[in-house]
């Protein structure tokens, strides 16, 4: 029965709440099962028409029955109820069922908190800017909703307005705070496992289709910045992983068999040396696409014998790492045997049509044999196209002799297929060619849809050799990108397509705006702000100096906000400051005025609740009315302000 | 707050009241107040709770003349204003005067009556005056009614119009006794037979000084501000049909001010606001919903709005 006693939601509130309700949990509706999204519009639905029809909320133990329903089937979704995804599906079920039983003021809190708490779990999925301003824009409804609560019915404007202030207000303090907290590197807790599921980028493997998928895609791989002059861009390989064996359907990286400690690989370097600094997404692998060919490599990343270079860890966070490279290299010239067998390994008894044609091209010097399989290529009827035809088991034979049409990874994959056949040690390279120069920020752009594969080939006194047979089909997709490659009326993605000018411009102020939030707002790490403390006159700064930095500056903070609004408390009358000060006082020790109470009402409560204060009370109360709400005089204004002072002796006495 | 000389008779009235009317302190005094403040007083509840022994012990105990109308649907107006009548000796006519022409005028179950005879009625409240066959014929002065009325959804009832309702100024209802105020009714065998013996406590023209110092009860800038932000919320709430209108404001306050009055007080307070603002406000604000407001809506709206 006490449950029942609790104060009543406002209806008025409700609608507010379903707002709270629909904005902090519908940015997750892409992360979960559509049938819990569509639970929860329904929920909300059913409860504003509820709430529409002024009809009682729904009993108790269906609303049981629909919760444990719902669980069950998120902990058969997700195989558990542990975990990121499967608790915040648990959240935002939470969020969907609990306005049907929204009957107290204390559930319309409930959701709020929990609104709240909605809130933090979208980052777990983006950190970018939209997320950013929509969270903020929830958080201003969050406190909008906490004010219509308490503070009953006013006009939206004010409402709203209110809760902007509100929130100015812990401006200062939010900017302090994340500027001077002491900042742990890595996460402050431990993700799950699944945190980082669901990354796009180049695999370990190529199979058919795989790269041409990846092309689709317009998102950024990673961005560069060049310390001084750029290559041009036909020398722009990015180096991902190395493909050197072939099993007749995929290429896949060895590099765990052959992957052994060895001395670093002998680079021979002629032209220039650029350096740049890339800040690469998140694509949980570990290589890093340097520019071929890295000559120095970032702290604690290592070059595996095929040259890739490799962090210690997968890059599971959008990371910055410096690099060195040379564009015109001699690179192995004496390379291990266990390499070179493996460059030369083919599946038996596949594609006999291309090995014959490779067998004849046998005795010739290998760089001849490369030039002939280009020329082929360059002369013969070859197209380049996204949407190549399906080939068979024979793919390499089907290709060359029947199809005739693809792009990158055919192309890679023919190539090496044949070299190998005539005794030639190559591989396939996969990893992205080209980018897009950034005019608003400088930094060269390079996206999944430049991904790409080529080839490498192993000449005796010269080591390992670029080749890119895409290059002798299409020239156009080395020298100008795939738009330009691609023939007419093709699907690419609209992003990497664009051609309207002003569009054009605004996504590169877009992608500036969003490099510059990444880099100063997501990747402010320990080092940036140490950075920042020492240019503010902390130099190595520690845990301490922040600590009490963070302390005076919010001291600060708070003093001005305490000046600003004082001159607002001023303007009550010495009556009204005395009186309030009276009841703040009583408020402290048990007894609260309701705002709505009047001065001899609240009295005869005070004389009711605590005896011993029932006449001082009573004659302030007095003091006051005749002050406030009669002809009052100076006399009653001393004795008002008497009793605020006598009050906390008689308290003392009785306690 | 020195205690003013002419409490004394109120709360004579009070207490001479309350021994005949048991366990209905708040309601008598705000029926007293209604009539300090020059309204007239409607009382709504079930039949037998003492809606007219109200009435009728008020009357005795002002002072004041009165007389009794018992309404039924065949009741024409003229049975309430008066007839003329032709006196052969003087060959010419003569008005008789109808019940209408006393003090204090107790209508009995008013919503029994046709719409009609309702609106003479009302009519006559509102003007202060009668006016039958081209003639006007002003009321005694002071003029009270005090209406009863049974709950609408009864067969046989014309309910009174909201236009007609915004002319009283305080509905009260009186609800069933408390256990020991009922204990004390069965004891006492009920006090109606003793009602024509009870002596007056004002002698005559006594009454009208009071009205004149309750409606000089002063109410300062910030009761006025108190009672227009009360005011406002009524019209911004959004249960209600609409909110109170600007009489509504003015009943409230001359209500709260016969309140501060019988209270002994020079000045209004936010209490005495609070006090009679169900009585004031009930039957002026509808809900969505279609009944008037109950005293918990009341009680939310003040809830709602802070002193100032």
């Amino acid at each position: 029965m006490r449950l029942r006693q609790r104060p009543p939601i406002d209806q008025g509130a409700v609608p507010w709440l379903l707002a709270v309700a629909l904005a902090t949990a519908s940015p997750h509706a892409e992360n979960l099962p559509p049938w819990l999204s569509l639970l929860f519009a329904a929920a909300l639905l059913w409860r504003a028409w509820l709430w529409r029809q002024r009809r009682p909320l729904p009993p108790r133990w269906g609303l049981a029955l629909l919760v444990l329903g719902a669980l069950a089937g998120i902990a058969w979704h997700y195989r558990s109820l542990l975990g990121r995804d499967s608790g915040v599906a648990m959240l935002v079920l939470f969020m969907a069922l609990k306005p049907l039983e929204m009957n107290t003021r204390r559930d319309a809190l409930v959701v709020v908190m929990l609104g709240f708490f909605l809130l933090l779990t979208h980052y777990f999925y983006s950190q970018s800017i939209p997320t950013g301003i929509w969270l903020l824009a929830s958080c201003t409804l969050l406190t909008a909703a906490l004010i219509r609560l308490h503070g009953g019915a006013q006009p939206l404007a004010d409402i709203v307005r209110q809760a902007g202030l509100l929130l100015l207000q812990a401006l200062p303090f939010m900017l302090i705070l994340y500027l001077l907290f002491p900042r742990v590197s890595g996460p402050l807790w431990g993700l799950p496992q699944d945190a980082h599921a669901g990354r796009s980028g180049l695999s370990s493997e190529m199979a058919p289709g795989s790269i041409s998928s990846l092309i689709l895609s317009g998102a950024i791989a990673f961005r560069s910045q060049f310390a001084g002059e750029m290559p041009e861009r036909a020398d722009l390989y990015w180096r991902g992983p190395v493909l050197d064996s072939y099993d007749g359907l995929t290429w896949r990286s060895s590099a765990q068999q052959t992957g052994r400690p060895r001395s670093a690989p002998a680079i021979e370097s002629k032209g220039a040396q650029y350096s740049y600094t890339s800040i690469i997404e998140a694509h949980n692998q570990r290589w890093l696409l340097a520019l071929d060919l890295a000559t120095s490599l970032p702290a604690g990343a290592t070059q595996a014998p095929t040259l890739e270079v490799l962090a210690r860890e997968p890059v599971r966070t959008r990371s910055r790492f410096s690099f060195t490279s040379s564009v015109d290299y001699h690179v192995s010239r004496v390379e291990a045997a266990a390499i070179l067998q493996q460059a030369l390994t083919l599946p038996e008894a596949l594609n006999p049509r291309a090995r014959a044609l490779a067998d004849r091209w046998r005795s010739r010097p290998p760089a001849r044999i490369a030039d002939a399989v280009l020329s082929m290529f360059r002369n013969e009827d070859f197209h380049y196209t996204l949407q190549p035809p399906l080939l068979g088991v024979n793919a390499i034979d089907d290709f060359l002799f029947g199809t005739r049409r693809g792009f990158c990874e055919h192309y890679a994959s023919a190539f090496v297929f044949l070299m190998r056949a005539a005794g030639v040690p190559a591989r396939v390279v996969a990893g992205y060619q080209g980018g897009e120069v950034n005019p608003v920020d400088g930094y060269l752009i390079v996206r999944q849809s430049d991904a790409h594969a080529w080839a490498e080939v192993w000449l005796a006194g010269e080591g390992w050799v670029r080749y890119d047979p895409t290059a002798a089909v299409a020239p156009s997709r080395i020298e100008h990108g795939i738009v330009a490659a691609l023939p007419e009326g093709e699907p690419l993605p609209g992003i990497v397509g664009l051609d309207v000018d002003w569009l054009r411009q605004l996504r590169y102020r877009w992608e500036a705006a969003n490099n510059a939030w990444n880099q100063w707002v997501l990747g402010y790490n320990p080092q940036r702000q140490r950075e920042i403390l020492s240019r503010f006159g902390i130099p190595n700064a520690d845990w301490q100096s922040m600590s009490a930095s963070l302390a005076i500056l919010c001291g600060v903070a708070l003093l001005l906000v305490t000046v600003w609004t004082l001159p607002r408390r001023r303007r009550a009358d010495p009556a009204q400051r005395a009186w309030n000060r009276y009841c703040t006082a009583l408020a402290r020790r048990g007894v609260t005025r309701a705002a709505w109470e009047g001065p001899l009402d609240f009295a005869r409560r005070v004389a009711v609740e605590r005896p011993h204060l029932a006449a001082l009370t009573s004659e302030a109360a007095r003091c006051y009315a005749g002050l406030r709400y009669g002809q009052g005089n100076s006399e009653q204004l001393l004795v008002l302000q008497e009793c605020v002072h006598r009050l906390p002796a008689r308290w003392r006495k009785n306690a | 707050m020195p205690a003013t000389n002419n409490a004394s008779p109120v709360n004579r009235i009070l207490a001479a009241a309350n021994s005949v009317i048991l366990g209905k302190s708040n309601q008598t005094r705000l029926a007293l107040c209604c009539l300090l403040a020059r309204g007239h007083l409607l009382i709504e509840d079930l039949p037998g709770v003492g809606k007219t022994t109200l009435a009728h012990t008020l009357a005795r105990l002002l002072g004041l003349q009165f007389a009794r109308i018992q309404f039924t649907s065949d009741m024409l107006p003229a049975d309430i204003l008066g007839v003329s009548i032709f006196d052969r000796e003087r060959s010419s006519f003569r008005f008789l005067p109808g019940p209408v022409f006393s003090q204090v005028l107790l209508a009995d179950e008013i919503n029994r009556a046709t719409p009609k005879t309702q609106s003479a009625l009302l009519e006559a409240m509102e003007e202060g005056q009668v006016t039958t066959e081209g003639e006007t014929r002003p009321l005694p002065e002071p003029f009270f009614v005090i209406a009863t009325q049974n709950p609408s959804n009864q067969i046989g009832t014309f309910p009174l119009p909201e236009s007609q309702l915004d002319r009283f100024l305080l509905r009260l209802d009186l609800g069933y006794p408390d256990r020991d105020a009922e204990r004390a009714l069965l004891e006492s065998g009920g006090s109606r037979e003793q009602l024509p013996a009870l002596p007056a406590c004002l002698g005559d023209g006594e009454f009208a000084p009071l009205q004149r110092q309750a409606a000089a009860v002063y109410a300062s800038p910030a009761l006025l501000d108190y009672l227009q932000l009360l005011i406002e919320a009524s019209r911004r709430e959004q249960r209600f049909v609409h909110g109170l209108s600007p009489r509504a404001a003015l009943s409230l306050l001359a209500a709260a001010r016969a309140w501060a009055f019988t209270d002994g007080r020079q000045m209004v307070l936010p209490e005495d606001v609070q006090a009679v603002l169900p009585a004031v406000a009930r039957h002026r604000l509808r809900l969505i919903s279609g009944s008037h407001a109950d005293a918990e809506d009341i009680a939310a709206l003040i809830r709602s709005v802070p002193l100032p």
